[in-house]
């Protein structure tokens, strides 16, 4: 795996996300109670042993490089590889805008060949799974694969759900035949993860021709347009997968921790999942307290009662307060007496004495950052 | 080597052998405290947030667990170019080799390693207390007063005054006289074992103490008394806040106890003083839908089927459906059975209780009238217990008397 390097997209599109997104990247949004979505991916390619992994940012990344910092918590501080922040920049060739995931590689390209590594592991940062990379890399050395693609077979995703995503056709031999990107009317089930394994050498040939005809897409025109002329493979993914692409499911994939079968499938399956260290103080609990089907982490206060709730760092509950199916983030403080139903708090939000939340399933009530309610 | 103002000794060395079971594979230091300390947490994090960058840690008893959980001193901010954090366990030299014979020995032994910051001060200290203080405001203290030498002194209630080292002292702080465990005392002024001395004063009564057979080489019975009687100026610095030697297993069950209070005296919370800690790398803990959680503290790793009451609960511990724990500390990765109750008892690292035990039992609760001098169960460190295991109040096991109490069942 020393011979892997890996790259990690952090540009996508984030409309769907709203308010959650207008001060960070998806890669950033706070995720389990403790983590950052980014953590997930990037302890996968430290678990899977990759030691050189480069970020590539491009939206509102400075929530992004606080969290990584200098990578000492992924144990990425190293003198050989290790973390690189790659952010976009100007220069006689480059506009410092990223017209496509290929132009972003192509303005990285010099970082990529520079590595010493001859496979590299592209992903996208929206996607928390617990896949192990090592695995995945020999199927797709054993295959003699161009390129291989991570997929999930999701059969109970809505059609409103799978026309998000790029969805991929395999055959019996796991050979991709088609790929549709953000069907109407989704004509297969198995998610592309946006997650690939490729050579360098070819990897760096097909972003160079692209960018020579002006395409920028790497869906479009790297994957579908060389469906016929390179072996593109499927390589199965069967755990735990959360899609953080709108706010319903955004909320959805933070309450499905609550089921064991998921949490114990993304924290105990490969390894540790890393995240920035806080130092916060143990959670405590009062004297009238109780937490029922709930994750609280660590520097909570909880005087009142929570059930069915992700608590982040820093959360105080006061007296008489109920918690109910909601998201809490980081140093958000719900004073005595509120009630919350089906809310998101975002970070550092007041939430003042005897006030009352209520959302729906699918309409979570979202509370800005900083707010005062 | 850039001199430095001040460096710090970190006195860890000790048994601790009050302690017990939990320190018999264990220096005290790394005992753990408050659900994800350990107590030499405190002062070297005290140390980096009064701005004292350089602390030598002398160990020798048991240390593998202690200089592992230091490494490079990262957590505590403590990995730098110039200083950080050194261990220094026993070492060879040209005659031979000797281990530290005393708090002070240990310091003589290790006159090099200060001598190459060559420091102006030098600040003592011991791993087995759980306090907060500014270290800095010591030193100002220190200097303001031209002293030779200065010791953090506490008032403490008079009636305990004589199971302590007791300074009495002037208006202006002076100390005139030194006394170990007074039967009356005058004064209630216990020295806290906390000292700044001038390094070139110390560095001489350490190489004198050390040319003087009889002496038994500690900082308390033979370089106090020495430099009092020779008439250095020493001075005392009265400190206010919580402070806990937690030497004992009622100590240390009491101390932890305390975080449990309304409003703790001992505030974790100041984000201007956090104390370090090596973070365990653990999701958020659960609380399962039969889970009872009150007054308590949890740690992210947690996972909770049963009732927790008036407890501490470390990293990655899991309580059972319909268990109970009740005023206990579980240490790191306790593992609690179905159908278990654990009371006043503390559990250390790694232990699994089986499912219907009962630890902590007695057939007359009504003996004991309140919390103060509740007779704590202690069980050791890496034990399986196996289910239906009862366990007496007040007795504690490891691997070596396990045996002895299986047979109760």
């Amino acid at each position: 795996m020393r011979d892997t390097l890996g790259i990690i997209y952090t540009g996508e599109s984030n409309v769907n996300l709203q308010e959650l997104t207008l001060h960070r990247s998806v890669a950033a949004l706070p995720f389990a109670g403790r983590y950052r979505v980014i953590d997930f991916i990037l302890s996968n390619m430290i678990n899977s042993g990759i030691i050189n992994v480069g970020i590539i940012t491009q939206n509102n990344y400075h929530s992004l490089m606080d969290h990584l910092d200098s990578g000492k918590m992924w144990d990425l501080d190293r003198k050989n590889g290790g973390l690189f922040i790659l952010p976009p920049y100007v220069s006689h060739d480059n506009t410092g805008w990223y017209r496509g995931e290929i132009d972003a590689f192509r303005s990285n390209m010099s970082y990529i060949r520079r590595s010493p590594q001859n496979y590299i592991v592209i992903s996208g940062s929206s996607m928390v799974c617990s896949l192990n990379f090592e695995q995945a890399i020999e199927f797709h050395k054993e295959n003699k694969a161009d390129i291989t693609i991570v997929y999930k077979e999701d059969k109970d995703a809505s059609v409103e759900d799978l026309s998000r995503h790029t969805l991929i056709k395999t055959d019996e031999n796991n050979r991709i035949w088609d790929i549709e990107v953000n069907p109407n009317v989704p004509e297969s089930d198995k998610i592309s993860m946006e997650m690939y394994i490729i050579d360098k050498k070819m990897f760096e040939y097909l972003i160079e021709e692209s960018v020579a005809r002006g395409r920028y897409d790497f869906s479009k025109d790297i994957l579908i347009r060389n469906l016929k002329k390179l072996k593109i493979l499927g390589y199965e993914y069967k755990g735990y997968l959360a899609k953080i692409d709108s706010i319903p499911s955004y909320f959805k994939n933070n309450l499905e921790m609550l089921n064991l079968e998921n949490f114990r499938d993304l924290f105990d399956k490969i390894g540790p999942v890393y995240t920035k260290v806080k130092d916060e103080v143990p959670a405590r609990y009062g004297k009238n307290a109780s937490s029922i089907n709930s994750l609280v982490a660590d520097g909570c206060i909880i005087e009142g009662v929570v059930e069915n709730s992700i608590l982040f760092r820093g959360v105080k509950v006061g007296k008489d307060a109920f918690v109910k199916d909601s998201i809490i983030m980081q140093d958000t403080e719900i004073q005595e007496r509120v009630i919350l139903d089906h809310v998101i708090l975002d970070k550092n939000v007041i939430i003042r004495k005897g006030k009352r939340l209520m959302g729906q399933d699918k309409f979570p009530v979202l509370i800005r950052k900083h707010s005062v309610v | 080597m850039v001199a430095k103002k001040c460096v710090a000794m970190l006195l860890a060395g000790g048994q601790g052998s009050r302690l017990g079971v939990l320190t018999k594979n264990n220096a005290k230091p790394a005992v753990p405290f408050g659900g994800k300390y350990r107590i030499i947490d405190f002062p070297l994090s005290n140390c980096t947030n009064s701005g004292i960058d350089t602390i030598g840690v002398l160990t020798q008893y048991k240390p593998l667990k202690l200089n592992s959980y230091i490494g490079i001193g990262q957590p505590w901010d403590l990995d730098r170019l110039n200083g950080g954090v050194t261990i220094l366990p026993p070492y060879m030299k040209q005659q031979a080799g000797k281990w530290y014979s005393g708090t002070a020995n240990a310091i003589c032994q290790n006159i090099q390693y200060i001598d190459n910051y060559n420091p102006e001060y030098v600040l003592i200290l011991s791993g087995d207390q759980i306090y907060k203080l500014d270290y800095s405001m010591m030193l100002d203290f220190h200097e303001e007063k031209n002293a030779d030498v200065t010791i953090a002194i506490l008032e403490v209630p008079w009636e305990d005054a004589s199971r302590f080292g007791i300074m009495n002292t002037d208006d202006d702080n002076k100390i005139y006289e030194f006394v170990e465990k007074p039967e009356n005392p005058i004064s209630n002024k216990a020295s806290m074992g906390i000292y700044i001395f001038k390094w070139e004063k110390l560095r001489r009564y350490l190489i004198e103490d050390k040319n003087t057979p009889e002496s038994s080489n500690d900082f308390g019975k033979d370089i106090i008394p020495k430099m009092l009687k020779d008439g250095e100026r020493m001075y005392a610095y009265p400190f206010k806040g919580y402070w806990r030697d937690v030497g004992t297993i009622q100590s240390l069950w009491e101390a932890n106890m305390d975080l449990l209070e309304d409003s703790p005296e001992l505030d974790l919370y100041d984000s201007n003083w956090k104390i370090y800690s090596r973070n365990p790398v653990k999701p958020p803990h659960y609380t399962a839908h039969n889970a009872k959680v009150k007054n308590c503290i949890i740690t992210e790793g947690g996972m909770i089927y049963g009732e927790i009451d008036h407890s501490v609960l470390f990293a990655g511990v899991t309580v059972g459906k319909g268990s109970k724990v009740i005023n206990s500390i579980l240490m790191p990765n306790v593992i609690i059975g179905e159908n278990t109750i654990i009371e006043n008892t503390v559990i250390a690292e790694n232990t699994v209780v089986g499912d219907n035990c009962h630890i902590g039992y007695t057939s007359n609760a009504l003996e004991e009238p309140s919390d103060k001098g509740i007779k704590i169960t202690v069980v050791g460190e890496n034990l399986k217990l196996p289910s239906g295991f009862k366990l007496d109040r007040g007795i504690m096991v490891d691997s070596e008397n396990l045996q002895d109490y299986q047979a109760i069942i």
